[in-house]
């Protein structure tokens, strides 16, 4: 993925400058710093030079000089990413889309808002409430995310199994391609001829063009939300207490399991109420119109009841209701208090698997003397198992990083993915190779070459070359078999 | 039920040597659909069978040629459904052909199309290689999403093997309501109740009557039906299946049939012929023997395309031509998975 090219930095900084402002162009070392990671700090890079174009013409000029040049770009939205999706390299320009954070326009009729990349998520959903709608897909760093890094990643968030992912809510994109154009994919219809490029865009990791505007879909605030806590004494009652709920018929908001360590982490730190001594927590909120959310509180908790829940608590008020779930959303902050460093995975497993996976995670971290804390959107089965050490000890950041490996590794023989929503990045390149066989990854950067014949756009993420997978199967693969080869991965 | 994915490999890679085309055919419902590919046919409607479904899992996973009937009276045991309502065309429709298609039925704007209910697959692309992407899990994102790239690639990427679906949870009850407005009004009321949090599964106009099918639990609709008025309209649910099989008697024409896919409330366009409005004003059918030039035209200024999607002159092409710069970006895409074009070649455009 080497890009061969000698750069000719004062060129590009001489071009660069004829477009934009000096306070637009970053190229000091001191100035580069505060880009060097995104939210997967044990990932550094200065860049070779920051851009922070403010219009869409900009975007096409500075794309079509790094083009020319031959240079590779990395796009990058508020930085929030935990896969190093934006990890710079010193041979690539980084272009920060941070600037263009306008909402364009917002059309209540349609349900639909039309927004610059830099527009934080949580931002859209505030500026479009005096309508009575709202942006479904809401992860957790909703506050400071951008919804341009929201569609390279698809983002999810603990509405998704009820609202969809971000591939599942936007409506339309413009990107600007490796040769400076701007195409527009997908429309303001509910569809578009030709091959679905709004689905292989979501996603993409920066990986085919650049996303320069965004149509969200809009949806009715609804009448009524309610959420109820439930405790276990056993984590794979909790399990079969989410499947429970699913095959009768009700598709919670939100169905979110905390195991131990992460409910004492969470309590301590917010004091949510959460009993302590359970083995597992659900929390279960219900949503739509105030009739169907009566009748479904009422199953859900007789439901619970005959699933050995412990305690069953219903948030009697809006307040109740918020402090029940500031435990989750405060859950990974809450892990950072207990240890000097966590590391944050994110696979995703048939819920059916739960209680094995979380068996042989409890192995793994007894063999590798390093705690593990497990939050988990249940309901769509993205597990986000904390790993707990300490960087400053020699060795354990890759000790950490091992066991993260072999996390992921254990996803895909449950049946699952290596990433339910935080995206390849650099982070999982490796277990792609594992995921996936050779003619499949070729047949990803068979579709990067039809947007990006030159590998400029963000080269060396989200997929493997086959070299590289060839030297991590050297350790990890044994006689060129996969681990468990009779499993089907499907 | 059976498994033929090996015998289909060994005829693709079979064509593969001999440079001969495939019209990948299921069972043959929706001929009418696209344009004519004059090629060998590649029979894949006897790969079929279900091969994992899991209620509580939300995921159902079946060869292609599996036919939607069994795949809905599977689903219907466990209370559960299709969320995308797909349109048959026919008796032995199979699941492959709906998802090639991407064919969704009224309750599309308010649950998702079928390229939305797409979880993973399994296929055969143009170099004669079994690939599988995507999964049985709602949330992955490991590499480009190959498997919504299928949906509605009218098989010209890939030969579809097998594939797996996100199912929902059948509502507990389902009213239709009826009022008598026009067009134009009923836009508006579409859009004044989309919105509201209201529990709309469909929204339809016939040209006389706006009608409304409201799915949910029964205090919940009763409550809406207050609010929004109209007619009950008994045990009409049968009005919804003809819309979506093209039985309703508006149907029954030999003129051209377009489908016309714009912004839901845009204002009714300016074009010769009777219309249908489905999918809450979002995609509208067309009886009309206007120029296919002067439909596209009139349509795209909408901010819409428009299909030819029966009846058509034989030589008019079924999609709107694409814009130059998507073309070719959609040929490159096309030469990343079927570089001879041995695949449905020319079935969706003359360049793909």
């Amino acid at each position: 993925m080497r890009v061969q090219n000698s750069i000719d930095k004062k060129q590009l900084l001489d071009r660069l400058s004829r477009i934009l402002d000096s306070d637009s162009i970053l190229h000091e070392a001191e100035d580069l710093r505060p880009y060097e990671c995104d939210g997967l700090s044990a990932y550094r890079r200065l860049p070779l030079v920051v851009t922070l174009p403010e219009t869409i013409d900009q975007v096409q000029t500075i794309v079509r000089i790094c083009h020319e040049q031959r240079i590779p770009v990395i796009a990058r939205g508020a930085g929030t990413g935990l896969s190093g999706g934006a990890l710079p390299r010193e041979d690539a320009v980084l272009l920060s889309l941070a600037r263009l954070n306008k909402i364009i326009a917002v059309d209540p009729q349609q349900r639909l808002a039309s927004v610059q990349p830099g527009v934080r998520n949580l931002a859209i959903s505030e500026a479009v409430a005096e309508h009575g709608l709202y942006y479904a897909p809401d992860p957790s760093s909703q506050i400071a995310c951008t919804i341009g890094g929201n569609v390279a990643e698809n983002s999810g968030g603990v509405h998704c199994l009820k609202y969809g992912l971000t591939v599942h809510n936007i409506s339309r994109l413009k990107i600007v391609t490796i040769d400076g154009e701007l195409l527009t994919i997908g429309s303001h219809a509910l569809d578009s001829p030709g091959y679905d490029l709004l689905a292989l865009m979501t996603g993409s990791e920066g990986m085919l063009g650049i996303i320069v505007e965004i149509t969200v879909k809009l949806l009715p605030i609804p009448e009524r939300a309610q959420v109820i806590m439930a405790a276990f004494d056993d984590v794979e009652q909790a399990g079969h207490a989410v499947g429970n709920i699913i095959a009768d018929g009700i598709i919670p908001a939100g169905l979110e399991m905390m195991d131990n360590p992460a409910i004492r982490a969470a309590e301590d730190f917010v004091h949510a109420g959460y009993p302590v001594d359970a083995a597992a927590i659900l929390l279960c909120e219900l949503d739509g119109t105030n009739e169907e959310v009566s009748e479904q509180v009422m199953r859900v908790r007789s439901l619970l009841t005959n699933n050995a829940a412990t305690q069953i608590t219903t948030a009697a008020n809006e307040a109740e209701r918020q402090k029940l779930w500031k435990g989750r959303k405060a859950a990974f902050p809450a892990v950072g208090r207990i240890a000097p460093d966590y590391y944050c995975m994110d696979g995703t497993i048939p819920r059916s698997k739960l209680a094995w996976v979380l068996r042989r995670i409890s192995e793994l971290s007894d063999e590798y003397q390093l705690p593990v804390a497990n939050v988990f959107h249940a309901g769509d089965g993205n597990l986000h198992p904390l790993i707990l050490y300490d960087a400053n000890k020699p060795g354990e950041l890759e000790n950490t990083e091992t066991l993260g490996g072999r996390i992921l590794e254990l996803c895909i023989e449950a049946g699952g993915t290596i990433t339910g929503e935080h995206g390849v990045g650099i982070e999982k390149i490796d277990q792609m190779c594992i995921q996936f066989d050779e003619q499949e990854l070729q047949q990803f950067h068979a579709i990067k070459a039809a947007f990006d014949p030159l590998s400029l756009l963000n080269p060396g993420k989200a997929v493997p070359t086959l070299h590289r997978c060839a030297e991590f199967g050297a350790m990890h693969v044994h006689g060129g078999q996969l681990p468990h080869p009779e499993l089907e991965r499907f | 039920m059976a498994d033929l994915a090996n015998d289909i490999h060994a005829q693709v890679q079979d064509a593969l040597q001999r440079q001969q085309p495939l019209a990948i055919q299921g069972s043959n419902s929706k001929s009418f659909y696209g344009n004519p590919c004059e090629a060998q046919v590649l029979e894949v409607s006897g790969h079929s069978g279900i091969l994992h479904y899991e209620p509580a899992e939300l995921v159902l996973t079946a060869r292609a040629g599996t036919s939607l009937q069994t795949i809905h009276q599977c689903l219907h045991v466990h209370g559960q459904m299709l969320g995308f309502e797909p349109p048959a065309f026919g008796e032995q429709a199979t699941l492959g052909g709906t998802i090639a298609c991407n064919l969704s039925g009224p309750r599309r704007p308010y649950a998702g199309a079928a390229r939305d209910f797409v979880l993973g697959c399994r296929i055969i692309n143009g170099h004669g290689q079994i690939m599988q992407f995507g999964g049985e899990v709602m949330k992955n994102v490991a590499g480009y999403d190959v498997s919504r790239l299928m949906a509605g690639a009218m098989g010209t990427l890939g030969v579809l093997l097998d594939i797996s679906i996100r199912v929902i949870p059948r509502p507990q009850q389902e009213f239709t309501i009826r009022k008598e407005v026009d067009t134009d009004k009923a836009l508006q009321v579409i859009a004044r109740w989309s919105q509201r949090p209201m529990p709309i599964s469909a929204a339809c106009h016939d040209g006389n009557h706006l009608y409304f099918r409201l799915s949910g639990n029964e205090s919940a609709l009763k409550s809406a039906h207050n609010k929004m008025g109209g007619d009950l309209v008994g045990e009409d649910g049968d009005m919804w299946v003809r819309l979506r099989e093209h039985t309703h008697t508006f149907f029954d024409v030999d003129r051209p049939l377009w489908r016309l896919s714009v912004p839901p409330n845009t204002p009714m366009l300016a074009v010769d012929g009777k219309t249908f409005l489905d999918w809450g004003g979002a995609q509208r059918w067309l009886v009309s023997t206007s120029s296919a030039d002067s439909i596209r035209r009139i349509t795209t200024r909408a901010g819409g395309h428009a299909t030819l999607y029966r009846n058509g002159p034989r030589q008019e092409d079924a999609f709107q031509p694409l814009p130059a710069p998507m073309l070719q970006i959609q040929q490159q895409l096309k030469q990343a998975f079927d570089p001879q074009h041995i695949l449905n070649p020319g079935r969706m455009y003359k360049a793909l």
